[in-house]
């Protein structure tokens, strides 16, 4: 992997090592701050396992109060610190500096409360995302945003990266879901933003901080709303001859006024690899699948099936399946699901881009990816969140080839850069980190990153809070930027992921 | 000289006139050089239809947005338009309607209460203030609706946030910002929005009821059930009357609730929830789309409070709480109606001084909630706080301003003292 160039390390702090571990540990319970070099292991990459670097120590706070006194003390002794959650995240929001406190948040596990009355849940944020929805599924509800890492991501790491889903077409991602936080600046200041109620007095800082990959501030608390669970949820699994029909019938559904609970393409190379892995049915001769679902009333989700069947005939649909019972629509599922280790299957190493662009332009993106893939002589297959239009395209490559490497990285970094020209956005919902940082400028200008920094700087004047990540360090627009994946083993390979 | 220089000094800025009215983004940024430069503080208006909404505060110089107007780009198929700031909402809505569109948090015009006629205002006014209508609960706020925008900082620098794709996390979330920030925070001059498809169907069941508690019962069940709706509101018996329908029987108090979507949908679930809710037959209206499309925009207009000369508070607060709140403020002489399904109460006072003002005040924020002080006597608005904030946020906020507008001259004061 190519070296990555983090902030300058501070000599400093390095050899102040002990004296700050005792210093610590005169704050916090002495077992919770780990200083050997074994146990500091687990905590040297998230998920972006391309990247690795050892912490100078790790804290593990068990309250709000510990968390203020850490900052506080490491905001005055100029040390920097990397907040932690779950350490799932794609674009290594979390990866350590080597003279950097890790913070990790794993104490933080607990729902504080359940109150259906205002339909919300007050939790601490290291509770997985999908643990929300258990805790309140009993009484038919659950939490909407749905990131496929669900099973393990945190709720407090969903914030920071405001992580979307398959449903976030209809239901939003993170920020539209979120009622209140509980935010530790890095002076130690600790205050809430939001609450209870469905908006808040002054500046939205609740949505500043929604997205901010943990540079503004820790998050110590989240306060999300639950939704009544849809009574009925179906799903169509329908084949195309081509791209273009696919992303037509796509823009179609839109138009008509049905808004999809997910909408979901995959190219033919990645049909047949998941089907392949994952048994799931899947008409393996078309040139795209989609699978579309629908949720809401018995007679509501009838009508938009029955439209979204004859906009799928229109568009010249190869196939089309409709879920009979929620098994088979799990099924469906099933293979788009597995699409990450499908692709493990396939080649030595992949890299799955996170682009987002406008529905329209699907089929010329994909032919665009097409060309590219055939300039660099390296296969592509392809994922999409049509719905939304967030695109994951997995670059197959062998990193043990330098020279494949390159090219993945050279090729990752131009279908970003065509996302933006036409009229895109470089991540739809894996966050910049270090991952996509040197391409902030082809979709901002100077004075667009810099308005962002000096926002940073007005909150965290000594950029101490993971410094490093989200905005550019070698000022030049460098080829970076994908999650790495060597032999199919990724940090978690348990973990769904698209 | 950089080209955005040289393209300013093509433009010739007469600096004598008090109120400026740009049509082009190279105009905005020389005002606002030269007020940086000289440190001129600035009124920014666009309609005008929630310019009173606000403190009092100094300006030399007013800026005027009516001008900066159109529709830059609409794309109905990808469900957003990008317009310049200071189009009138009007202008959007009839260009969405031709496509059977909307802008689903439905924001309230504040013409009828401020000079009794509608006026719903400019798109960038809409943003600024960050009012949302009826379907908050469901569609989320105004905020949740802006992809991305364009404004003038407080240096005259241009800057972007977000873009016209739903899914983008690339950089901080400006756009959530800049919203409800009355304008003090950037010149906003181009919004990218989100649009959806307008409902095939609306109905609204409308039951017969003057009591409070009972209507908050209502509200509260319908919406932790699955039928989905997507308005509910309560007015007491002073406000049946201006409600005089068709379909409407009876004109006393009232709890409304809206359901929307395909018609045979529609159909289904406003027949199971009046089930869900035990509704008799005598106690129930049922509202067909074009009535009920009436009694929502009534809603969303705050025309029960027409003729109102001042004094009306909005109160934001956990649905749970409004009932105990509504009846402590029954201490004084209100009038109030319920939005949002439970966690919004517009209520006008007969009397308002510091002395009440600060008691509702306390009364609310010991409930979790916060006022916002949309109409009142000129007195009153000179020494009270228009809106409420805690030290510390305060501290956060007027930071967050020194980053955008570093030497206050956007609407300085107009939220809070020194910000």
């Amino acid at each position: 992997m190519s070296s990555l160039q983090m902030p300058k390390v501070d000599n400093a702090i390095m050899s102040k090592k002990d004296k700050i571990a005792s210093d610590l540990r005169g704050i916090i319970n002495s077992k919770n701050v780990l200083s050997n070099p074994d146990e500091l292991r687990p905590f040297e990459t998230d998920g972006l396992t391309a990247y690795r670097q050892m912490p100078l120590l790790v804290v593990m706070p068990e309250t709000v109060e510990e968390v203020s006194q850490i900052l506080k003390y490491c905001n005055e002794n100029k040390v920097k610190v990397v907040p932690r959650g779950a350490g799932t995240g794609l674009s290594g929001g979390s990866m350590p500096l080597e003279d950097c406190v890790l913070m990790a948040m794993g104490k933080f596990n607990k729902i504080i409360e359940i109150d259906y009355e205002n339909r919300c849940v007050v939790t601490q944020p290291c509770v997985t995302n999908l643990a929300i929805t258990h805790a309140v599924q009993d009484k038919g509800f659950y939490y909407a945003p749905d990131p496929s890492s669900q099973i393990a991501c945190s709720i407090g790491g969903n914030v920071a990266e405001n992580s979307g889903g398959v449903h976030s077409l209809k239901y939003g991602a993170t920020t539209n879901n979120l009622l209140g936080i509980q935010v530790v600046l890095m002076d130690g200041t600790v205050t809430k933003f939001g609450g209870k109620a469905m908006d808040a007095e002054g500046y939205d800082f609740l949505g500043l901080m929604t997205g901010s990959e943990g540079l503004l501030g820790v998050i110590t608390e989240v306060t999300v709303k639950i939704l009544k669970s849809p009574e009925v949820v179906k799903a169509a699994l329908v084949g195309f001859p081509s791209i273009e029909d696919a992303g037509n019938c796509v823009a179609e559904i839109i138009a008509e006024g049905c808004i999809p609970a997910g909408m979901e393409i995959m190219d033919k190379a990645l049909t047949k690899a998941t089907n392949d892995y994952s048994k799931a049915g899947y008409p393996t001769d078309a040139e795209a699948m989609m699978i579309v679902e629908f949720d809401g009333t018995e007679h509501e989700v009838e009508a938009y099936i029955q439209k979204t069947k004859e906009i799928a005939e229109k568009n010249n649909s190869s196939s089309l399946k409709i879920s009979k019972s929620n098994e088979e629509r799990l099924k469906f599922w099933a293979g788009r699901k597995a699409a990450f280790p499908a692709c493990g299957v396939l080649a030595p190493d992949y890299m799955c881009m996170d682009g987002s662009i406008p529905r329209g332009k699907l089929a010329e993106v994909l032919n665009e990816i097409s060309r590219l893939s055939k300039k660099y002589n390296l296969p592509v297959a392809n994922a999409f969140h049509a719905g939304d239009g967030n695109l994951h395209p997995l670059i197959m490559f062998d990193a043990n080839d330098k020279e494949s490497l390159r090219k993945c990285e050279e090729f990752g970094a131009d279908i970003l850069k065509y996302c933006v020209k036409v009229g895109g956005a470089l991540t739809g919902e894996h966050g910049v980190g270090i991952e996509k940082r040197e391409l902030m400028c082809e979709a901002f200008s100077d004075k667009d990153i810099q308005q962002q920094l000096t926002i940073k700087v007005a909150l965290d004047p000594n950029s101490l809070l993971n410094p490093g990540k989200v905005y550019p360090i070698l000022r030049k627009c460098a080829e970076e930027g994908r999650v790495h994946v060597h032999g199919g083993k990724t940090k978690f390979p348990d973990i769904p992921r698209f | 000289m950089s080209m955005e220089e040289k393209q300013n000094s093509q433009t010739s800025l007469d600096f004598n006139q008090n109120i400026f009215k740009p049509t082009s983004r190279e105009e905005i940024v020389e005002i606002v050089k030269t007020c940086y430069r000289k440190n001129i503080p600035l009124e920014i208006n666009g309609l005008k239809s929630k310019n009173k909404i606000g403190r009092n505060f100094q300006s030399e110089k007013t800026l005027d947005l009516s001008d900066y107007k159109g529709i830059i780009d609409y794309k109905p198929e990808e469900l957003y338009i990008k317009v310049k700031a200071g189009t009138p909402l009007k202008e959007i809505i009839g260009e969405l309607d031709k496509n059977n569109q909307q802008l689903a948090f439905e924001p309230n015009d504040f013409g009828y209460l401020f000079s009794g006629e509608s006026n719903s205002g400019s798109i960038g006014g809409v943003v600024s203030c960050n009012f949302a209508g009826s379907r908050r609960f469901k569609v989320g706020s105004v905020r949740d609706h802006i992809l991305g925008f364009q404004g003038i900082n407080g240096k005259g620098e241009t800057i972007k946030s977000g873009g016209t794709v739903v899914k983008n996390v690339t950089g901080y979330d400006l756009s959530k910002l800049v919203s409800g920030s009355f304008g003090t925070l950037t010149i906003l001059t181009e919004l990218s929005i989100k649009v959806l498809p307008k409902p095939e169907t609306s109905k609204t069941l409308i039951i017969k009821n003057p009591h409070l508690k009972k209507a908050l019962d209502f509200l509260g069940k319908a919406l932790s059930s699955s039928t989905d709706p997507s308005g509910g509101v309560f007015y007491p018996d002073y406000f049946g009357k201006d409600f005089v329908l068709n379909d409407l029987t009876h004109d006393g108090g009232l709890t409304a609730i809206r359901i929307e979507g395909p018609t045979n949908s529609v159909d289904q679930r406003a027949n199971r929830l009046s089930k869900e809710l035990g509704l008799l037959d005598q106690e129930l209206s049922i509202l067909d789309s074009e009535q009920s499309n009436i009694f929502w925009s009534r809603t969303k207009n705050l025309e029960v409070f027409k003729s109102l000369k001042s004094n009306l508070l909005r109160i934001v607060l956990p649905m749970s709480e409004t009932l105990q709140v509504i009846q402590k403020l029954k201490n004084f002489e209100i009038k109030y109606f319920i939005d949002w399904g439970g966690g919004l109460i517009w209520a006008s006072f007969d009397q308002l001084n510091t002395k009440i003002l600060s008691e509702i005040k306390d009364t609310v924020k010991k409930h979790q909630g916060y006022i916002t002080l949309i109409k009142v006597e000129e007195d009153l608005k000179a020494s009270a706080d228009i809106f409420t904030i805690d030290p510390i946020k305060y501290k956060i906020s007027e930071k967050i301003k020194r980053s955008f507008d570093p030497k206050r001259i956007f609407n300085p004061g107009k939220m809070y003292t020194g910000i």
